[in-house]
């Protein structure tokens, strides 16, 4: 594919995209309808649904006047299996297959939107449109700005949506360093918990002289709670191929991986499918674009393992090694995979980087609060009412996310503590509701933002138990390496257990504090460093509740089986 | 996977695995993607095989008994007919994952990462599957069960013979 034939695609693919951008259909489907194959709706059945209105469309011979499509994560998971039909961006929830008949008869043959199917928020207000429900109003997409909007794995409808005009204006008009300086300027951070600036790691690498280097795509979620990674890879794997490849021809690497989690089927599918797709086209491969460029792409599929998350044990992992850290320096930047100079970088941070390109770093900076610009994905779960992945601006407010997007708390009960960062943060609890998400302001309040894992809990949630869990979860996937991580967790989990069933002692909490501290000092790793931090940021905020525990041999909550306990009367 | 029927699949296993450790073969960074596909179509990581891949891989013995106990993907032990899959995520944690788990347990009488007697299941629970909108999930043989309840175990295995 050369420049101009690009172009041409685009134009054409532009057309057809018409409908879904709010524009007049141009091309000469009347109808788009869209069903959501995102992880959350797949299994809530959405290919029961997606076969149905296939059957039904063929039935009535409307299949040359109605396009349907499969795309990624929507975003509203709670909600589905969701299907959307453009123009008018209707968005149906959890629809069934008996209901497609309602679908086709009502809208698509009469033009009448299906109002049983559409959304009422919690005031029984009818909100029918994606723009008009309260889940979508305050978000901002970027990372997240084709998914649920075109089909995962045609380049077509990528291209119509600006796919590949980066790489296109980076290898005609951009020298390496302009491009390293743009992400510089925007101020785009780590997206995969650390929060490091982006631009300043491409430097790092740029800098290095070497026969080979690599770039990395970490697509190791592994934060129990966060799934945007794996919305980004479904529902758009061509803009990780697209960024990685900027940073390819930024860094002066000719060869990148991206490591896809096991767990995540559909990505690695699309993903591979991808990744074909754009050596056919010449977009990947030898001479991109007919310019000197070349790089390409390998998939390795992870084989279930938290610490591979950490980016020297991803690279081991790669390897194929077992996926143990190693200590920092040299990092990867100097020696990495292989033993060669490596970039690595989350999957949402991945899907940042086009649109800085495109719309430039002020643009991008414009967004955001203080040193944190641009966007932020939450997985937003647990007790809300609609759960699912929201894409705000950083420095939103807590109770904006969780009230107005999220539509509240589920039981109409009381919102006790949101838990960000998962296993490596800590939790804010309701008397700072207000406060707004960003790096700075989380981690003032002892918790991070860590890769985006938004857990609501309401006062049925014993904050001892989640913490226990989340120590469970570390002590779990410590890979054994270093001593502090792997005996430390293990003795901390311990004192938890022995605090739930009631069996607490004197001086627990105490010990707790001492052993978090010397934990956080003394791992050789991420994950060791950040393990205690639950702990500590729950006794920071609910040392009663581990009192109670302790001392009254009583569970607050009435979560923890304490035997003889007293009933909770609070 | 196919040591009881009488059909070619074990053979296309076998061939598909001798492929790939052929490609690999002096190349220790081929380990885990070898592995993954004798796991994926063996059901388990055989001995002899651990041993094969040790000899042409060029990797120790030793490694390659280490990589297969690292990660939760490989098994030793031959798995039962199906697998399930329950997600100890935190949503689904908070959503009441804990009691579906003991319901599991009770049921079949068997501890998570274990196969009941007969082989007929595998149960283990996993870390988050990425579907926390519709918690608490479960999975048997990739099929999903979302918003599961101690109530509905019974009937959503009795559905997998």
């Amino acid at each position: 594919m050369t420049f101009q034939e690009l172009e041409e695609i685009r134009i054409k693919a532009k057309k057809a995209l018409a409908a879904r951008l709010g524009e007049e259909p141009t091309d000469e489907y009347k109808y788009h309808v869209l069903v959501c194959g995102g992880t959350g709706c797949h299994s809530s059945g959405c290919q029961a649904v997606a076969d149905a209105l296939e059957k039904a469309l063929a039935d009535e011979g409307l299949k040359n006047s109605v396009k349907l499509i499969q795309t990624g994560c929507m975003g509203a998971c709670q909600l589905g299996p969701v299907v959307m039909v453009y123009p008018g961006a209707y968005h149906y929830c959890s629809v069934k297959p008996e209901d497609v008949a309602d679908i086709v008869n009502e809208h698509l043959k009469n033009g009448r939107f299906v109002e049983r199917l559409c959304y009422r928020n919690s005031k029984g207000e009818l909100q029918a449109t994606m723009p008009e429900m309260d889940f979508f109003k305050k978000q901002h997409k970027i990372a997240l700005r084709n998914c649920g909007l075109i089909d995962p794995v045609s380049i077509e409808e990528y291209i119509g949506m600006d796919g590949f005009a980066a790489l296109a204006k980076v290898l005609k008009e951009m020298s390496p360093q302009q491009v390293i300086d743009e992400v510089k300027k925007s101020g785009l951070r780590g997206r995969g918990g650390a929060g490091f600036p982006t631009g300043l790691k491409w430097q790092f690498m740029a800098d290095q002289q070497a026969d080979q280097k690599y770039v990395i795509c970490n697509g190791d979620e592994g934060d129990p709670g966060a799934f945007m990674d794996n919305a980004v890879l479904t529902g758009d794997p061509y803009s990780v191929i697209e960024a990685m490849t900027i940073c390819g021809y930024a860094t002066g690497a000719t060869k990148g991986y991206a490591y896809i989690r096991l767990e995540y089927p559909l990505a690695i599918r699309n993903f591979k499918k991808a990744l074909e797709v754009c050596r056919q086209k010449g977009l990947l491969g030898k001479n991109i674009l007919g310019t000197d460029f070349s790089f390409d792409i390998e998939i390795r599929e992870g084989a279930g393992a938290f610490v591979c998350g950490e980016e020297t044990a991803l690279m081991a992992s790669t390897e194929g090694k077992r996926g143990e850290p190693r200590p920092r320096p040299p990092f990867p930047a100097v020696s990495g995979l292989f033993g060669k100079p490596s970039n690595i970088n989350n999957v949402e941070t991945w899907a940042n980087i086009c649109p800085i390109i495109l719309k430039g770093a002020d643009w991008y900076s414009g967004i955001g609060v203080g040193k944190s610009k641009g966007t932020k994905v939450f997985a937003l779960a647990g007790k809300v009412v609609n759960s699912g992945l929201v894409e705000v601006p950083m420095g939103i407010k807590l109770r904006e996310v969780v009230e107005e997007i999220g539509g509240g708390i589920a039981s109409g009960k009381k919102f006790k503590a949101a838990q960000t960062g998962g296993p490596s943060g800590g939790c804010i609890p309701a008397e700072h509701f207000d406060t707004p998400l960003d790096y700075e302001t989380l981690a003032s309040l002892g918790s991070i933002v860590g890769s985006g894992g938004l857990i609501i809990t309401d006062e049925d949630t014993c904050m001892v138990d989640l913490a226990k869990f989340y120590l469970g979860f570390t002590q779990d996937e410590s890979c054994g390496k270093c001593t502090p991580c792997r005996i430390g967790t293990k003795r901390m989990l311990e004192i938890m257990e022995r605090i739930s069933k009631g069996l607490g002692r004197e001086g627990d909490i105490e010990l707790l504090e001492e052993l978090a501290y010397m934990i956080k000092q003394s791992a050789l790793c991420g994950l060791g460093q950040t393990a205690p931090n639950p702990i500590l940021s729950t006794l920071k905020y609910y040392r009663d509740e581990y009192e109670a525990h302790i001392k009254d041999k009583t569970c607050p909550a009435g979560v923890c089986k304490i035997r003889g306990a007293k009933k909770a009367t609070s | 996977m196919g040591a009881e029927c009488n059909c070619n699949c074990q053979a296309d296993s076998n061939k598909k695995i001798d492929e790939l450790i052929l490609k690999y073969r002096g190349n220790p960074n081929g380990l885990i993607v070898v592995l993954a596909a004798i796991q994926q179509e063996m059901g388990y990581l055989p001995k002899d095989l651990m041993i094969k891949v040790a000899e042409e891989l060029n990797v120790p013995l030793t490694d390659v008994y280490g990589v297969a106990t690292f990660y939760a993907a490989f098994t030793l032990r031959p798995r039962g007919r199906h697998s399930i899959n329950l997600c100890l995520g935190t949503a689904c944690y908070v959503k009441g994952a804990p009691e579906v788990q003991a319901a599991i347990e009770k049921e079949l009488k068997i501890k998570a990462g274990e196969t009941t007697e007969d082989r007929r299941f595998t149960f283990d629970v996993v870390r988050c599957l990425g579907a926390c909108g519709i918690a608490p999930v479960m999975t048997v043989d990739g099929e999903v069960h979302p918003r599961m309840t101690p109530e509905k175990v019974s009937e959503v295995l009795s559905k997998y013979e």
